[in-house]
């Protein structure tokens, strides 16, 4: 590994997005406007947004760090620039988390701005302190980022990697807490999901938003934060300098 | 021997999507001279040259560069490799595109100008990659190959959808990274840009038919330029793969490849 070319490589994955000023927007603004949505939805049912919105924090910068960075790394295989890379003394790990910190940094605002529009404008209520809200957004994006580099090695063209989405995303959503109290869930789906890394992380946010402190908000934390890493690790696995 | 040639290759065996590219090829290629490597297109051009740069799978035989097994990491900061087509960021300036290489490869700042100047891409350095013509795209894929100090450049095709200017051009640079010692590897299908190299190497099929330089290439087909040639020994060579033909050099070289691998 090698600190520097992965700032560099970091820097230049920045470059490329700020000259796609649409998708900056989109990427820092999306969340927020859905966060209100759903705050308008229960507007009039007292506690139901509170109970909520928290979980819906969690799943933003999940589901889009795993759309950009699936498919802007799969952009990456396709157009020959990663098989140049792989000639220079680019490592594999500066690559990958020369990625993963760039879609560190837009998860930072993304959750500064989201977090912010949740309780000043929505109103979230929110027992815990501010910052470990934000922390767990980022978290989130780094697990989102983790799993769409791994997706886009499974992927041929960009129409699969979109497909990756539903596939990975979804059941994580559905057996994640957010529709139903995990432990209300039918058994098979209540170990199942136990092994879904967005389960913790909606647990996290609850700990949070509940008032809770220590290994109940940390505990589950570092549980994805370990999804995060092992996806990294698998990423990296997936990365050949040699390919048929 | 080992020490003079950039590359040596033998029995180099690769198969791709189930087909066998090569099977048995050995070659070598000399240190500070253009060596121009020429065959109708999907004879296993790019794949060779994959097999150079060390991010082709091999299935046997050795590939050395530079007296080090190919693709190790020690070669990676004297190895360029130019991909055939535009392997560059499209969303970045040409400027950011070089910058970000010079940076990987610890090349001076100064390099950037440099290969810009070199390419003939200085009114466009701050476009970006997506807003150039085909030919300029492909300049600055071919630029990133010249950052750094490398002692073996591969070039895939560089000078596809080039005017005829601009090619004299090119063709210039690299006699003039020859001059200085560098080992430029180049593969094309333009003929006549074949006599501006020192070698050739000619590929069908996954076989070398001819390694030779321009001049014995024209002598020896008794032809004056380099199409007609190359389209003689293409034809002699398919002469002879037919077993009623008899025995020729070649047909023979090819039996000796087989035998080596089993």
């Amino acid at each position: 590994m090698n600190g520097r070319r992965m700032l560099t490589t970091a820097g230049r994955v920045l470059a490329q997005l700020r000259h796609d000023p649409r998708s900056i927007a989109l990427m820092l603004v999306a969340p927020s406007l859905l966060v209100g949505l759903f705050a308008w939805l229960f507007s009039d049912q007292e506690g139901v947004f509170d109970r909520f919105g928290g979980a819906i924090l969690a799943l933003f910068p999940f589901i889009v760090m795993f759309l950009i960075t699936s498919i802007t790394t799969l952009r990456e295989r396709r157009s020959g620039t990663l098989e140049r890379l792989m000639t220079t003394p680019l490592e594999k790990a500066d690559f990958i988390l020369g990625y993963a910190l760039a879609f560190g940094v837009m998860a930072l605002l993304q959750a500064v701005i989201t977090v912010s529009f949740a309780v000043g404008v929505c109103g979230l209520d929110v027992e815990g302190p501010l910052w470990q809200l934000g922390l767990v957004a980022i978290v989130d994006a780094l697990l989102g980022t983790a799993l769409g580099l791994l997706a886009s090695a499974f992927a041929q063209t960009e129409f699969q990697a979109v497909q990756f989405m539903p596939l990975l995303v979804f059941p994580q959503i559905i057996l994640g807490g957010l529709f139903m109290p995990r432990d209300q869930m039918p058994d098979v789906l209540y170990a199942i999901s136990d092994w879904l890394p967005l389960s913790y992380a909606i647990d996290t946010i609850n700990a949070v938003t509940a008032g809770e402190e220590g290994w109940d908000v940390f505990g589950p934390l570092l549980i994805v934060v370990a999804f995060a890493v092992g996806a990294l690790v698998l990423a990296s696995l997936t990365l050949r300098r040699r390919t048929r | 021997m080992m020490n003079n040639s950039a590359v040596d290759i033998t029995r180099l065996r690769v198969d791709r999507g189930g087909t066998r590219v090569f099977d048995g090829v050995d070659l070598t290629i000399p240190r500070g001279q253009i060596t121009g490597l020429l065959g109708p297109s999907g004879c296993g051009k790019t794949t060779l040259m994959r097999a150079i740069v060390g991010v082709q799978k091999i299935s046997a035989g050795e590939v050395t560069v530079l007296g080090q097994p190919g693709g190790s990491r020690q070669l990676r900061h004297r190895v360029a490799y130019g991909t055939q087509g535009a392997a560059v960021y499209g969303d970045l300036s040409v400027r950011q595109n070089l910058a970000y290489f010079a940076a990987l490869l610890k090349a001076p700042k100064a390099d950037v100008d440099r290969v810009i100047a070199e390419v003939g891409l200085g009114p466009q350095a701050g476009q970006l990659v997506d807003s150039l013509s085909g030919g300029q795209a492909s300049r600055v894929s071919l630029a990133m190959a010249l950052i750094g100090s490398p002692e073996l450049v591969v070039l895939d095709e560089p000078t596809v959808g080039l005017d005829p200017v601009l090619r004299v051009e090119l063709w210039e640079l690299f006699r003039g990274l020859a001059d200085r010692g560098v080992t430029m590897l180049v593969s094309s299908h333009v003929m006549d840009e074949a006599l501006r190299c020192d070698r050739l190497l000619l590929l069908r099929e996954g076989r070398i038919i001819a390694d030779t330089t321009p001049a014995a290439l024209l002598d020896d087909t008794g032809t004056a330029d380099p199409e007609a040639a190359f389209l003689a020994l293409i034809e002699r060579d398919r002469a002879a793969e037919r077993p009623e033909d008899g025995p020729t050099r070649r047909s023979r070289r090819e039996t000796r490849g087989h035998g080596g691998q089993r």
